[in-house]
């Protein structure tokens, strides 16, 4: 009884902010049309991919969207504000702040990009092996657990005053402060999957355990990781315009919406514009990436879907 | 009973150890060395050989981790860098405004996130769920700093209704103390609501498809009590559970929010002493801020027994 209670509560808990529960373990071909079907029930899922697919154009041509050098100072320029010469305005240095606002556009996306991608990655093979192999999984668990009860923010502003500033740096701090998250998800689907009867049945027939693992294990957690990789993705953006904003993370020669709000921190009450359009800007694409994550999650519960 | 209470706090105190060890190999994996920073730019090898092995900074890092652990276990968290003062009275002169903001948003968040987490559920498919629903999506979604400027711009540099910035004591006066709070408590809150009002909507329309909320409904029992006595009783445990999770973004937050409002708090603190390199201050905050959640949570785990009688440990 206490098991399944606090299991529940910890499952509902991770639903809502995170993780889907596994509801695909039947029937798993007709997850794309699933997604189909939520899509068209769920316009908002559809509004956040478009305005993804924005976003990612607009940092890929970021130099043709009519912007200047982010960087070339003119301070005879500065402080303007929002003009038709200068659409957001320019910062104390005189730079321009649209031009800085699409250059950002590519450190958001590729932090939360690379933060999701690694550290479903790692977190999946981790999650993987402690699931199945059980004297692993006290001690992972326990370790797991340290990590966990350290604020991801907080571990990851301690990394980044160990190391130098680089998006490099951010993206593996932000990583190693995400992957306890995910550890936690793969491990709890894989302890459901392998009493079912086709793992008994893999067993039986000989199968190794990376072939177990690989087989018939992964195919059945895709979908669950794939919603928990977006949320990963917003929250890493999040983040990462955290350690921006507080001197901790992307150095500031190289323009991200965290860094050009930090610099506009003490001229709120002259020039709001920079930190209005950085931050709208940020607010939109975590908005778009928790959107599709929600459309996804109700995609592979319908269970799910009619309550959250 | 008993023995499932000792069991909770054996595993955290593992988990206090774990914590200890990852923050004490953060120090200890610090590329510089701290003797030569102590002994400054004049000193000579010899000279940093000497400190060296005054802070037993050349012995195996296990025996270091065990004397820095003690001292640990004894309240000492050791000496800041850069100010030479000891990190528990630098963490102890900031603490008062941290807590008063994480109290006073914990508090007021609670109050609003719950009642409206159970009118959603309550009228599951109206506008006013899609509205709570919608307002928890914005939630998760907008930075707490670009909320906390959005706030400041509206209701202080527009409306001049509170502060900008600054922190009051409540020894000089408990008004001018709370309107230096209003608006980083709500930028703090917003997310934390947005957690708490989903995970009740979610609980609430688990257990309102139960048998007995129909029963308690047929035997002609008020809406309002089959809500509140029946259904928010039973949905309370995965509730209180996000309540004690949430709590790490309320620390994370924290920090963000003193910087935009200049509350001179351990979260300044931090943000100073990341800018300065301090990394005993760094350390201690880490600790500190871990130790509440873990114990929190615990509490959080024991509260359990008393929500609901059926659970016996």
């Amino acid at each position: 009884m206490c098991i399944s209670t606090r299991a529940y509560a910890i499952e509902m808990a991770a639903t809502t902010v995170a993780a889907p529960l596994i509801a695909a373990t039947k029937s798993v071909s007709p997850t794309w049309r699933r997604f189909q079907v939520a899509f068209r029930r769920h316009p908002t899922a559809l509004l956040g991919g478009l305005i993804l697919v924005c976003m990612v154009a607009i940092a890929i041509l970021a130099p043709w969207l009519g912007t200047i050098d982010p960087q070339a100072v003119a301070p005879i320029k500065r402080l303007k504000p929002p003009s038709a010469d200068f659409w957001f305005g320019t910062d104390m240095l005189g730079r321009d702040v649209y031009s800085r606002v699409v250059y950002g556009a590519r450190v958001s996306l590729v932090v939360g990009l690379a933060v999701a991608m690694f550290s479903t990655f790692l977190g999946a093979a981790i999650g993987l092996i402690t699931g199945y192999v059980r004297w692993l999984d006290a001690v992972v668990m326990r370790v797991m657990d340290g990590l966990m009860s350290i604020p991801s923010v907080l571990l990851a502003i301690a990394l980044m005053a160990l190391t130098r500033a680089s998006i490099g740096n951010v993206i593996a701090a932000i990583t190693l402060a995400e992957i306890p998250r995910v550890v936690r998800l793969v491990r709890s689907l894989v302890l459901s999957l392998r009493e079912q009867p086709y793992v008994e049945a893999a067993i039986a027939a000989g199968t190794t355990l990376p072939g177990i693992l690989v087989r018939h294990i992964l195919p059945n957690i895709v979908a669950p990781l794939l919603v928990q990789a977006t949320y990963v993705c917003g929250s890493a953006m999040i983040t990462e315009a955290i350690l921006s904003f507080i001197g901790a993370g992307t150095p500031p020669n190289i323009p991200s919406w965290g860094n050009i709000m930090a610099e506009g921190r003490s001229l709120i009450q002259i020039a709001a514009y920079l930190i209005i359009f950085p931050g709208i800007c940020l607010s939109l694409t975590v908005l778009a990436v928790n959107l599709l994550g929600d459309g996804m999650r109700d995609a592979l519960d319908p269970r799910l879907a009619r309550r959250l | 009973m008993i023995a499932y209470i000792v069991r909770r706090l054996f595993s955290t105190i593992v988990v206090m150890a774990v914590v200890a060890f990852v923050v004490f190999s953060l120090l200890y994996l610090t590329p510089g060395d701290p003797a030569a920073i102590i002994a400054g730019d004049v000193a000579t090898d010899e000279d940093i050989r000497r400190i060296h092995a005054r802070l037993g900074l050349d012995e195996p890092f296990l025996v270091q981790f065990g004397r820095w652990l003690w001292a640990l276990l004894h309240g000492d968290l050791g000496t800041s860098i850069f100010t030479n003062l000891p990190v528990t009275q630098l963490i102890g002169q900031r603490i008062e405004p941290t807590v008063a903001l994480t109290l006073c948003t914990l508090v007021v968040a609670i109050l609003v996130a719950i009642p409206l987490g159970v009118i959603a559920a309550a009228k599951a498919g109206s506008w006013l769920d899609r509205a709570v629903m919608s307002f928890s999506v914005l939630g998760f979604s907008v930075p707490v700093f670009v909320l906390a400027y959005i706030l400041i711009l509206t209701f202080s540099v527009q409306l001049d209704w509170l502060p900008v910035q600054g922190y009051r004591n409540f020894r000089d006066g408990a008004w001018e103390w709370l309107r230096h709070l209003i608006l980083p408590s709500i930028a703090l809150g917003t997310v934390y609501v947005a957690l708490i009002a989903r995970m009740t909507r979610a609980s609430m329309l688990d257990v309102l498809s139960q048998d007995y909320i129909r029963t308690a409904a047929a035997k002609g029992l008020a809406p309002k009590q089959v809500l509140i006595g029946h259904a928010l009783k039973n949905a309370a445990i995965p509730i209180m559970t996000i309540i004690g999770v949430g709590i790490a973004l309320l620390i994370s937050g924290a920090i963000v929010t003193e910087t935009v409002f200049a509350l001179p708090g351990i979260g300044r603190l931090t943000v100073d002493a990341i800018l300065r390199r301090d990394y005993p201050i760094i350390q201690g905050v880490i600790l500190i801020f871990s130790a509440v959640y873990v114990l929190i949570n615990l509490a959080v785990d024991l509260s359990y027994v008393h929500l609901d009688p059926r659970i016996r440990y």
